[in-house]
């Protein structure tokens, strides 16, 4: 009621007509389900969303990667239980991609590991420097806050186009490095420079976004706790150690977490400045599970879908991983 | 008043009766990709058809390329299909087909002028149904630079030899690289399809006796060697095959007078005129030869009806109409593209351009019909001919960049193809 007091003499009739208007119909349903169960109501709308749109297609894909040959329509494809998984784990050596049946899958995997491995690490690590930095009095705060976030406005295509253009053999790259009296060199044929550039550019478009969450969680700390801190005789690294990282945690976790799944997932990015390649080095399980299904004339949904439950399956295990570390370091914190 | 009210009543029935009488033409939409000028081409003879046929209106639905070849099967599978659409997957896509002969006029006229072609869009076992026509017969052949021969002081090989072999291309365009300090002494399409045609000149046979596909043969290793260590050495464009992924081209590079020698295809013709003009000579060479012969790959694309539509009648007449000897050999002579209709073979096609340059090459490019070896038709007419294509490609890719040696390659090859087939059954 304090709300309609506030209000001007025009809006209030409006909303007082709005609430009452509500009031109607939610009366007649709470006295039915009853005042206990009136939230299951309120949630109803998303969940019947997120059961049409992201459930049920988790489940048809359950399904697909349950059967087999070429047609659309779930009910023309044949059962074959497991064999999709099977086909995807016949291997004679695991560390020896060329020796699996499905070589590309596991060129998809291996892949996909040094990505996320590489990428997350940078990604948090550069993050959080930047933030720690932007967290400062610096000069021009505000001009390198906005500069460290604009990537992360721009679309992955364009992002890959910039640095194709960048980094291609008569590219700007290799001016400078001429200009330098260097060699040019055709960074992205070479398949270690390769994966570097495509973890260098995505580390360059993202890192902004999680800098911004990291920024947030550094200046939620008290900063009573530096003055005490400091009281004590801490130097700045006892400050970062002992203050900034124990209550930055729960932060860096959520920023974990999120370049984690977004790890794993990426595809657009590589697949423009790429395309996977050189052959298949910068390939990612993404782009393996798209090709089988989506690209080849004869297209695979089963091998496909058994593949993307492969992926979902490990992004769970790890994401569960990482909350129970998360879980336990606060316990300990 | 009650006057008023009900010759206002009358007037909002009027209205809304008026316009479901006017009833609006019946929409078809086409599915349309472009290699050059032939949307614009496409719209200005539909603008006509319309004109004298105001019960139809056609809309042209222009997409990547791309898009035709992964999201089409997928909406036509789904039937979310369009009325017709442009596709190069000939054989691939026939199960989605309309058979238009019950709706058309004249049924033997298409027999009689795109025959040889319709088998190409038809189910194996198949030799009735009319599902559409080519726009375009393609046959794949290589560009080269003149100019650049010339300033580099090396003899055109094919000036000098009806039959010049890839080891001899190779070597003079490396030549006039190195003189003239050009980055890309060759290029090829990163296509299966375009690969095909120099392995089977160098003997790859692509069927076994049983006509089941192989790659396991002495001409297609030949070939796969030969082009993998084009790529090594740098004879070959570097990075067009190993940092792409399904087709890429190498146009950009070729207009811009940084490659000697590309191995592309006739509808390049109407482009190089457009973005080179005359600004050097270009030109296309015969294609060149090894122990099984001196052949390209036929192909091409093609408008099709699309089984799914709700106005198959309506669509055999927009068809007859594109088909028509007149229309289509206007389409070909501003398109530059060589059709795929015996009547217009026989009687020619004055093609529409001043530049002697894209003249000559499409002379060329007609003049190669006859020297392409049948295997390379059964390739062409094979429905799942892209699989062997795409596996080619990918695999060769892999080669290239250490992944696997060629033997190996040629084996995943084989082994792609021979699971994909099985899982089609």
């Amino acid at each position: 009621m304090r709300l309609l007091t506030i209000l001007d003499p025009l809006t209030r009739p409006l909303l007082l007509f709005l609430v009452s208007a509500v009031d109607t119909v939610l009366k007649p349903i709470q006295r039915r389900v009853g005042i206990d169960r009136m939230g299951y109501f309120f949630v109803l709308p998303n969940l019947l969303i997120f059961g049409i749109f992201v459930l049920f297609p988790m489940l048809l894909n359950v399904y697909y990667a349950m059967t087999g040959g070429t047609k659309l329509f779930p009910a023309d494809r044949p059962f074959v239980g497991l064999d999709n998984f099977a086909t995807l784990f016949e291997c004679e050596n695991f560390s020896q991609p060329n020796s699996c049946r499905e070589d590309l899958f596991w060129r998809g995997i291996f892949n996909t590991i040094q990505y996320v491995v590489f990428q997350v690490f940078a990604i948090v690590l550069f993050s959080l420097l930047t933030a720690l930095a932007l967290n400062r009095r610096i000069i021009a705060r505000g001009f390198f806050r906005s500069v460290f976030f604009y990537p992360v406005l721009l679309s992955p295509v364009v992002v890959a186009l910039i640095w194709k253009w960048v980094l291609q053999h008569e590219g700007v790259l290799n001016a400078i490095v001429e200009l330098l009296g260097g060699e040019s060199k055709r960074w992205l044929l070479d398949p270690n420079w390769a994966m570097f550039w495509v973890v260098f550019v995505s580390v360059w478009a993202l890192m902004g976004f999680y800098t911004l969450i990291l920024l947030a969680g550094l200046q939620s700390i008290p900063p009573e706790l530096y003055e005490a801190s400091s009281i004590d005789g801490a130097n700045m690294l006892q400050d970062f150690r002992f203050v900034t990282m124990p209550l930055l945690m729960p932060t860096m976790f959520v920023v974990l977490v999120l370049a984690l799944i977004r790890a794993v997932q990426m595809f657009d990015q590589i697949y423009v400045l790429t395309g996977g390649g050189p052959g298949t080095r910068t390939q990612l399980m993404v782009q393996y599970i798209y090709t089988t299904g989506f690209s080849n004339q004869i297209q695979l949904f089963g091998l496909s879908a058994a593949a993307s439950m492969v992926l979902g399956l490990s992004l769970l295990i790890l994401t569960l991983l990482q909350l129970r570390l998360g879980n336990q370091s606060s316990l300990a914190g | 008043m009650r006057r008023i009210l009900l010759a206002l009543s009358l007037l909002a029935l009027l209205l809304a009766i008026v316009p479901a009488f006017a009833q609006d033409a019946v929409e078809l939409r086409i599915r349309w990709y472009d290699d050059g000028n032939e949307g614009e081409v496409l719209r200005d003879l539909l603008d006509r058809f319309e004109a004298d046929n105001p019960d139809i209106s056609v809309e042209i639905d222009t997409v990547p390329y791309r898009a035709i070849l992964e999201n089409l099967p997928l909406d036509l599978a789904a039937g979310e299909g369009p009325d017709m659409a442009r596709v190069t997957d000939l054989g691939g896509l026939a199960e989605h087909y309309l058979d238009m002969t019950p709706y058309l006029s004249d049924a033997a006229y298409w027999e009689e002028n795109f025959g040889p072609f319709l088998n190409w869009k038809r189910l194996p076992g198949d030799n009735a149904s009319i599902p559409g026509f080519m726009t375009q017969l393609t046959i794949t052949g290589p560009f080269i630079n003149r100019t650049l021969f010339e300033q580099a002081g090396v003899d055109v090989p094919s000036d000098m030899s009806d039959s010049v072999t890839w080891d001899e291309w190779a070597e003079a365009s490396r030549a006039v690289a190195e003189a003239l300090e050009i980055p890309y002494p060759m290029a090829m399409d990163r296509s299966g399809h375009r690969f095909a045609g120099p392995a089977i000149s160098m003997g790859a046979m692509y069927f076994d006796d049983m006509g089941h596909p192989t790659v396991m043969d002495e001409g297609f290793h030949a070939m796969a060697e030969l082009f993998v260590n084009w790529h090594l050495d740098g004879t070959m464009h570097p990075e067009m095959w190993p940092l792409s992924e399904g087709y890429a081209g190498a146009n950009e590079e070729f207009a811009n007078a940084e490659l000697v020698f590309y191995m592309s295809g006739s509808w390049q013709v109407g482009q190089f005129s457009e973005q080179i003009g005359d600004a050097f000579d270009w030109q296309t060479v015969p294609n060149p030869c090894g122990p099984g012969g001196c052949t390209g790959m036929p192909g091409g694309a093609a408008l099709v009806g699309i089984g799914g539509t709700e106005h198959p009648a309506e669509v055999a007449r927009v068809m007859e109409y594109l088909a028509s000897q007149e229309v289509l050999g206007e389409f070909a002579a501003r398109t530059l593209f060589i059709p795929a209709h015996a009547g217009l073979s026989a009687a020619g096609v004055d093609f529409d351009t001043d530049l002697q340059l894209a003249k000559d090459s499409l002379g060329v490019f007609v003049g190669q019909v006859g020297t392409l070896e049948q295997t390379a038709f059964d390739l062409q007419a094979y429905a799942f001919n892209r699989v062997l294509f795409d596996a080619s490609r990918d695999r060769l890719t892999q080669a290239m960049v250490g992944e696997m040696t060629v033997d190996e390659a040629i084996a995943r090859i084989q082994d792609d193809v021979d699971t994909a087939l099985a899982e089609e059954g």
